[in-house]
């Protein structure tokens, strides 16, 4: 029960229910899809990208509390940082979420996305934590195209 | 007790005593899951063993075990009579006219697949029509998509309507061109919906076109009789009717089989074999190539007999109660949306809530020890059609307790405090 409440902290509770930066981006410029065959997820990230810099982003799409938590902190986390920034956290919490659930959590380049550390105890979900990871350095990696916003 | 259990009319539910009898014969629902008793809620996916079964297994290794239908030694003799009882036995369980129409293959999916490759070389052309419904499992679904796409046909769909039942006359009005074969579950295992089989056989076979049925959730919950039935095949799975993983049935008309061709080539379909050709060996084994799970097929007929030691008229007729009593308590839980309300159901329960991804849910009833299945149910098609990307399903059997479904409600209630939080 412990690991539970490990799993669903309050931070993680808050962001499912009030995603922050959902919602098309209307200038995005570097777009993705991400979808996880295993569970029916699906993720859009839409990102707005200045130079070097991610000026502002934005996801939509259907998963669980912690897809959707994990998304919409990413959002958060990476808004204003430069790519090379973004990649040193990406990788920093791919290792966390992939590391043994008794793992020392790199909290001073996590910050907020340390939260997610609970996850690890439950192999299952890890996937889902992945998910806006995968979407969003896809969407970094993207060739610039801008999307369509219909 | 007994003596009133004796006064109870002959097609009944089970009593709580019967039931407690029922359960102590598999081992697994003693089991604790993280410090709490297992509440075993995924049937569907496959239901647990009892010790019969568990044994039947064991006593063949340890004492019978040989290979089937060639040695002349003693053990495969054993061996042979042990599994060609087993297929007399399901032949009776499912009322076949000949033991030669049992096939033995590795579950539903592999008696699906051997149809649509030997059926089709047999009998589709292009511009056939091959007819499944909106309910079907993937494995209904892909490999008649695959024989449409050799053999120049095309796979038409009937649709379900919001309750989850099988549109009749839109089926009607697709079987006015010209059909081959239809396919489709006798249960569905995303939603619970039990087809009119009997009439979409009857107006299937008024045109012409031959009819299979999935039977995977329907076997061991609800009376299946063949010749009833009228169907031209038949296809399930042992480990979903307390049998073994690795073995499953197709029934198929004697007379349909025997104009099909083998489905793979190897030992024991042959008759002779020469580098100029060769010639096949009669039913049911010119469909069985290679070494089979023999000791699955030998279990088999432990799980047959396990059912039949209850009758599955009263297995019905309690998981109908069982069903009609799970039902009114997920409704009573709020923010719960039941998926499916068809009139005549297994006990599948599908649904959504408003304040939880089903992933969400099945987490959070693991740590109460309860096992339910979430995601797509290998039916993403029911779930485009609900418009939900994956629902939390629970599924009874017959050692199930109300007592565990006020568990089930109890957590569920406590999914909807954690995410209103």
């Amino acid at each position: 029960m412990s690991e539970l409440r490990e799993l669903y902290q309050q931070l993680i509770l808050d962001h499912n229910k009030s995603p922050r930066h959902y919602g098309r981006l209307a200038d995005a410029n570097r777009h993705s899809e991400g979808h996880n065959p295993l569970c029916g997820d699906r993720l859009q990230v839409f990102v707005r990208l200045e130079g070097d810099v991610i000026r502002d982003l934005s996801f939509e799409g259907s998963g669980c509390a912690i897809s959707r938590a994990s998304a919409s902190l990413l959002m958060e986390a990476l808004k204003g940082k430069s790519v090379t920034q973004a990649d040193r956290l990406l990788a920093a919490y791919h290792r966390m979420l992939t590391s043994p659930p008794d793992a020392e959590v790199d909290r001073d380049s996590l910050g907020k996305l340390a939260v997610f550390a609970g996850v690890r105890a439950f192999p299952m979900r890890v996937k889902c934590a992945t998910l806006p990871w995968h979407t969003v350095r896809a969407a970094l990696a993207g060739d610039g195209t801008p999307v369509s916003t219909e | 007790m007994d003596e009133k259990g004796d006064s109870l009319p002959l097609i009944t539910g089970l009593d709580p005593y019967e039931i407690e009898r029922i359960r102590r014969d598999f081992p697994i629902l003693r089991e604790r899951i993280r410090g709490k008793p297992l509440v075993y809620l995924d049937n569907a996916a496959t239901t647990q063993k009892p010790l019969t079964v568990i044994y039947a297994l064991q006593r063949f290794y340890a004492a019978e075990n040989a290979n089937i239908h060639r040695g002349v030694h003693f053990l495969s003799q054993q061996a042979t009579f042990a599994y060609e009882r087993s297929r007399a036995r399901i032949r009776q369980f499912i009322n076949a006219r000949e033991n030669r129409e049992v096939i033995f293959v590795r579950g539903t999916t592999e008696a699906i697949n051997l149809v649509a490759d030997s059926y089709g070389r047999a009998f589709v052309r292009p511009g056939d029509q091959i007819v499944v419904s909106q309910l079907e499992h993937h494995a209904n679904i892909v490999p008649w998509q695959w024989l449409c796409a050799r053999r120049g046909a095309r796979l038409r769909v009937v649709p379900v309507d919001d309750a989850g039942e099988f549109a009749f006359d839109e089926y009607e009005k697709l079987l006015r061109e010209p059909t081959r074969l239809v396919a489709v579950a006798h249960a569905s295992n995303a939603l619970g919906t039990v087809l009119p089989v009997k009439d979409i056989v009857r107006r299937a076979h008024d045109q012409g076109a031959h009819v299979l049925l999935d039977g995977a959730q329907a076997v061991s919950h609800i009376p299946v009789d063949v010749q009833d039935l009228d169907c031209d095949f038949y296809a399930f799975s042992g480990h979903k009717m307390f049998g073994p993983t690795g073995v499953g049935v197709l029934y198929g008309r004697a007379a349909l089989l025997e104009q099909m061709p083998p489905y793979q080539g190897g030992g024991e379909m042959i008759r002779t074999v020469t580098f100029e050709g060769s010639t096949y060996a009669d039913l049911p084994h010119k469909f069985e190539a290679g070494t089979p799970n023999i000791a699955a097929g030998v279990a088999l007929e432990a799980a047959v007999d396990y059912i039949n030691s209850i009758g599955r008229s009263r297995i019905a007729a309690y998981e109908s109660e069982l069903l009609a009593e799970a039902t009114d308590l997920l409704q009573r839980v709020r923010g719960v949306r039941l998926l499916g309300r068809a009139r005549r159901k297994v006990a599948v329960l599908s649904f959504t809530m408003e304040s939880a991804h089903p992933h969400d849910i099945g987490t959070i009833l693991d740590a109460e020890g309860i096992a339910i299945r979430t995601g797509h149910h290998c039916a993403q098609p029911v779930m485009q059609r609900f418009g939900v990307p994956a629902t939390a399903r629970v599924s009874l059997a017959v050692y199930n307790t109300r007592s565990e479904l006020e568990t089930l409600a109890a957590a569920l209630g406590k999914v909807g405090e954690v995410f209103s939080r």
